[in-house]
């Protein structure tokens, strides 16, 4: 261990050579737009993580606590609307998509750099106005049910406009990336040669592209029924409450696998490396993605069985949803049939993935009984619904990200990552994330409601033992930030190819310069050859 | 179906029937975690490769057509029957009942109120027989609420503007918790009521105390007092408000009357009549210290008649 050795300085900084903030805010680099992404969205996520302490605190208690009811409504909303649309929506597709796309396709740059530019700053006024929302804080959730939402006297105005702005930018992102796909690939680059974390990216770009105009417009209807008084959802000025809902969803359903399905591209790039074998099912699982982004589009209807909504309704939403399992399962056994034989490496990126196999596969099983009709009824707004978008969101997608920050690391600084602190991190997170959550299970199926800022004293237990999960989550995850902070500066020199991984990101410098490739590579097979040919096992 | 009882009490016929598809899910869940969980930890520990040692070499496989047939078709039938036996309770849940008593049920910021055959109405509980069906027809005043009782596994949406409906067999006598499940603002999780499930003959006799009560009221010889208490159930005002000395969304209303009110100028007012009623007509003209400022005007819903009831009523809350 280098541990007080003072930092050796990198040969070439690469594509951080030139410094200054304004370098960097007028950069039309897709791997330094790439980088602020990063920054800004992990930013949020430590943000909302600090309410998510402060939810928890309160949850000790039942009755009254040290933040009054009405606060406590805002705190979740503030959390639950930060994580989703200012960090995980955007936090794998913008900032490493962006950085790995035109890489791992052998381009050197987005097809729209400029465009890329804008979308960022956008992004960044989006997230401003949110803010200016704060000076009279939403407290309606961050699913903005109407006719709450219309008649509240939060700044839901402000904050949908907000919102409107950072949908805004996301969709550029998303045809950016589409067209940098279909467009740019190196030579060679046939479809089914991509890596498939471009399939990945290029299904959510696309759903990305498709819904997100959907809630844009929501957001506007529901600030024209505010200011200008148009009965849109609200009965009482002749509107209709489940519209909304419907609206609401048939954006956040698809939305979801915007948020895991660039985590399971991540997945899908670093167990091949770290197993030394060929990914098994590569077509399987490339158009299992496009499968997911299709019928999410069909499934909204079950956030909807208690809503009121038709019975007949429920029963189709409820058949279609299975369908959706279909796909999922496929590309869960792909990855672990993957490890079958393999050499594998549990360096961090690894472990990282397989707890996400590890989440997901629980995330997913429990969502089995929300997606039956008669099981949801019961567990539906209660913490088995909190439970599981936990498992599948902060287990999945944020441990999917995770393996991808580590595995990446070297290649965006041009440092190593020191692997002892990264595995103490991982082991806290673990342990801490399943103490957190797995109690919410329970408590739900026990009939506690979410969204409660007091709750009857008999479900005390469990919370106690969730909040105690929360601090040992949160030393993980202050572990983790602090190694990448110090590594950042201080890390060994990375080599351009420490996992000798196949795919092209890694045929050139690390930090890469700011044009990527020397030359632009020409690709003459897939990226997962590994493994000795000829010898198919047993 | 015995099932999950030893979790938390199965308290009519709809509860076994939820368990019983909770338990069919879940075993088929627990099966295919066990697979899948146990393969991945077992593959990565059999194959791991200690640091230092050189790599091994590894075969090149990349499909296995017949492993994959399986994996699709065998988990999809399994998927199917999931969703079969939801609908198939689903539905069940969904079906009216023969002879179902009707009973109206106004959710409202922050209360649920009953009202029953007869015409008397109930704040905050809701009394059964014991063995009859029971049909909930159920709206809102203001926002979306959710009616949920945990002991039943039963849950329905109640909207502004709208009807939506609930049958209920209340197979077991006891009493159990009523929730509201679909966030509604600052009183969301306050917004509980309870479900009292009584013997036949214990509910005839509430029944006919409730009634005597209400002949009473009609006639105009009920005492001023218990006017208003009436009056501030039906109202909603304990919605937010307790006469039990604990405060909610707003203070309690427990030794209010003659006290000494801070408010949140910093200057603080005696709390006399005219105090009150300022407080119901206009709400926002003074705020309590330390509450949000969220009370709605019950201008024009309450005569001035009513206000002094209510106010005779407060006074006898010491
Ligand atoms: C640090 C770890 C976290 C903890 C301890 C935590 C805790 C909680 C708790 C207790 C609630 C329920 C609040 C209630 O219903 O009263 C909640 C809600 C929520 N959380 Fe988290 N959370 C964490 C991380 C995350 C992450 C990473 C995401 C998404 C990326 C997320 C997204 C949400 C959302 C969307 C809600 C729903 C908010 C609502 O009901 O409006 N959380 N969280
Ligand atoms: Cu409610």
């Amino acid at each position: 261990m280098t541990e007080r050795a003072a930092a050796v300085p990198l040969a070439d900084r690469g594509y951080l050579t030139e410094r200054g903030f304004r370098a960097w805010a007028t950069t039309l680099d897709h791997k330094r737009i790439g980088v602020m992404y990063l920054f800004t969205t992990l930013f949020f996520f430590l943000v909302g993580g600090l309410f998510a302490i402060v939810i928890r605190l309160k949850l000790m208690t039942p009755g009254p606590g040290f933040i009054s009811d009405h606060t406590y409504n805002v705190f979740f909303t503030i959390h639950g609307a930060l994580m989703i649309f200012i960090f995980v929506i955007p936090a794998i597709p913008s900032s490493l998509g962006n950085f790995f796309i035109p890489l791992l396709i052998g381009a050197r740059d987005v097809a729209f750099p400029r465009l890329n530019l804008f979308s960022y700053w956008l992004f960044v006024a989006g997230i401003c106005v949110v803010f200016g929302s704060l000076l009279n804080p939403m407290d309606t959730g961050w699913t903005f049910y109407a006719p709450y939402s219309t008649r509240t006297a939060a700044a839901v105005t402000v904050l949908a406009f907000g919102l409107f702005m950072t949908g805004m930018s996301t969709i550029l992102t998303g045809l950016n990336f589409v067209v940098t796909i279909h467009k740019l690939r190196a030579p060679g680059m046939t479809w089914y040669r991509m890596p498939l974390f471009i399939w990945a990216m290029y299904a959510t770009s696309i759903i990305n592209v498709l819904a997100t105009p959907v809630i844009g417009i929501t957001f506007l209807l529901l600030a024209a029924e505010r200011l200008f008084g148009i009965g849109f959802f609200d009965p009482a000025k002749g509107g209709d409450p489940l519209l909304f809902q419907h609206f609401f969803w048939f954006y956040s359903h698809p939305v979801v696998y915007v948020m895991i399905l660039p985590a399971m591209g991540i997945i899908s790039e670093v167990i091949p490396v770290f197993a030394r074998k060929p990914i098994f099912g590569y077509k399987a699982i490339a158009y299992s993605a496009l499968a997911i982004a299709f019928i999410s589009f069909l499934v909204w209807g079950h956030h909807m069985f208690v809503s009121g909504m038709s019975t007949v309704a429920g029963v189709i939403f409820s058949f279609l949803t299975f369908f959706v399992a279909v796909p999922t399962g496929i590309k869960i056994f792909n990855w672990i049939a993957t490890l079958y034989k393999g050499s594998i490496h549990l360096d961090s990126p690894m472990l990282y993935a397989l707890t996400f196999i590890f989440h997901f596969i629980i995330g997913g099983l429990t969502g089995m009984f929300l997606g039956a009709l008669g099981t949801d009824v019961h567990v539906h707004d209660t913490y088995f619904l909190v439970g599981h978008f936990h498992y599948t969101i902060m287990g999945g997608t944020i441990m999917g990200l995770f393996a991808g920050l580590h595995y990446w690391f070297p290649k965006m600084t041009g440092r190593l990552l020191d692997e002892l602190r990264a595995k103490l991190a991982w082991l806290f997170i673990i342990v801490g994330f399943n103490v957190t959550f797995f109690p919410m299970f329970i408590l739900g199926y026990l009939g506690m409601p979410r969204r409660y800022a007091e709750y009857p004293p008999r479900f005390q237990t469990l919370h106690i033992v969730s909040t105690v999960g929360s601090w040992v989550l949160t030393i993980g995850i202050a572990i983790m930030f602090l190694n990448f902070l110090r590594c950042m500066r201080k890390g060994q020199p990375a080599p351009a190819n420490p996992w000798r991984a196949l795919t092209l990101e890694w045929q050139t410098a690390s930090p890469p310069a700011t044009d990527n490739f020397e030359t632009i590579p020409t690709v003459t097979t897939w990226p997962y050859g590994y493994g000795k040919k000829g010898d198919a096992g047993e | 179906m015995p099932a999950l009882t030893f979790l938390h009490g199965e308290a009519s016929r709809s509860a076994g029937e939820v368990d019983g598809a909770f338990i069919f899910i879940a075993a088929i869940c627990i099966f295919f975690f066990l697979l899948t969980q146990g393969f991945l930890i077992y593959f990565a520990l059999r194959y791991r490769r200690k640091k230092g040692e050189p790599d091994v070499e590894t075969p090149y496989i990349t499909d296995n057509h017949t492993l994959e047939t399986v994996w699709v078709i065998v988990p999809s039938l399994l998927l199917l029957a999931i969703f079969a036996y939801g609908y198939v309770v689903f539905i069940d849940l969904k079906s009216p009942l023969a002879h179902a008593t009707e009973i109206a049920v106004t959710a409202q910021q922050w209360q649920w109120s009953f009202t029953y055959p007869d015409g008397r109405t109930v704040v905050g509980e809701l009394r059964l027989p014991v063995g009859r069906p029971v049909k909930l027809t159920m709206t809102s005043r203001d926002v979306i609420h959710g009616f949920f009782i945990p002991a039943y596994r039963q849950k329905q949406d109640v909207l502004p503007g709208r009807y939506t409906y609930l049958w209920l067999e209340p197979d077991r006598v006891g009493s159990y918790d009523i929730f509201c499940s679909q966030y509604c603002g600052t009183g969301h999780s306050l917004m509980r009521a309870t479900l009292v499930v009584m013997p036949a003959a214990a509910y005839a006799q509430w029944v006919e105390q409730q009634e005597a009560k209400a002949r009473q009221a009609k006639a105009g010889t009920e005492p001023l007092a218990e006017k208003g208490e009436e009056l501030m159930e039906q109202s909603g005002c304990l919605g937010c408000h307790t006469v039990d000395g604990t405060p909610k969304v707003g203070p309690t209303l427990k030794g209010l009357y003659g006290k000494s009110v801070p408010l949140s100028t910093g200057q603080s007012v005696t709390a006399d009549d005219d105090y009150i009623r300022e407080s119901i007509v206009d709400p926002n003209a003074k705020i309590v210290k330390g509450f949000p400022p969220i009370m709605p005007t019950f201008r024009g819903k309450l005569s001035a008649d009513d206000i002094r009831a209510i106010i005779a009523y407060l006074k006898t809350l010491h």
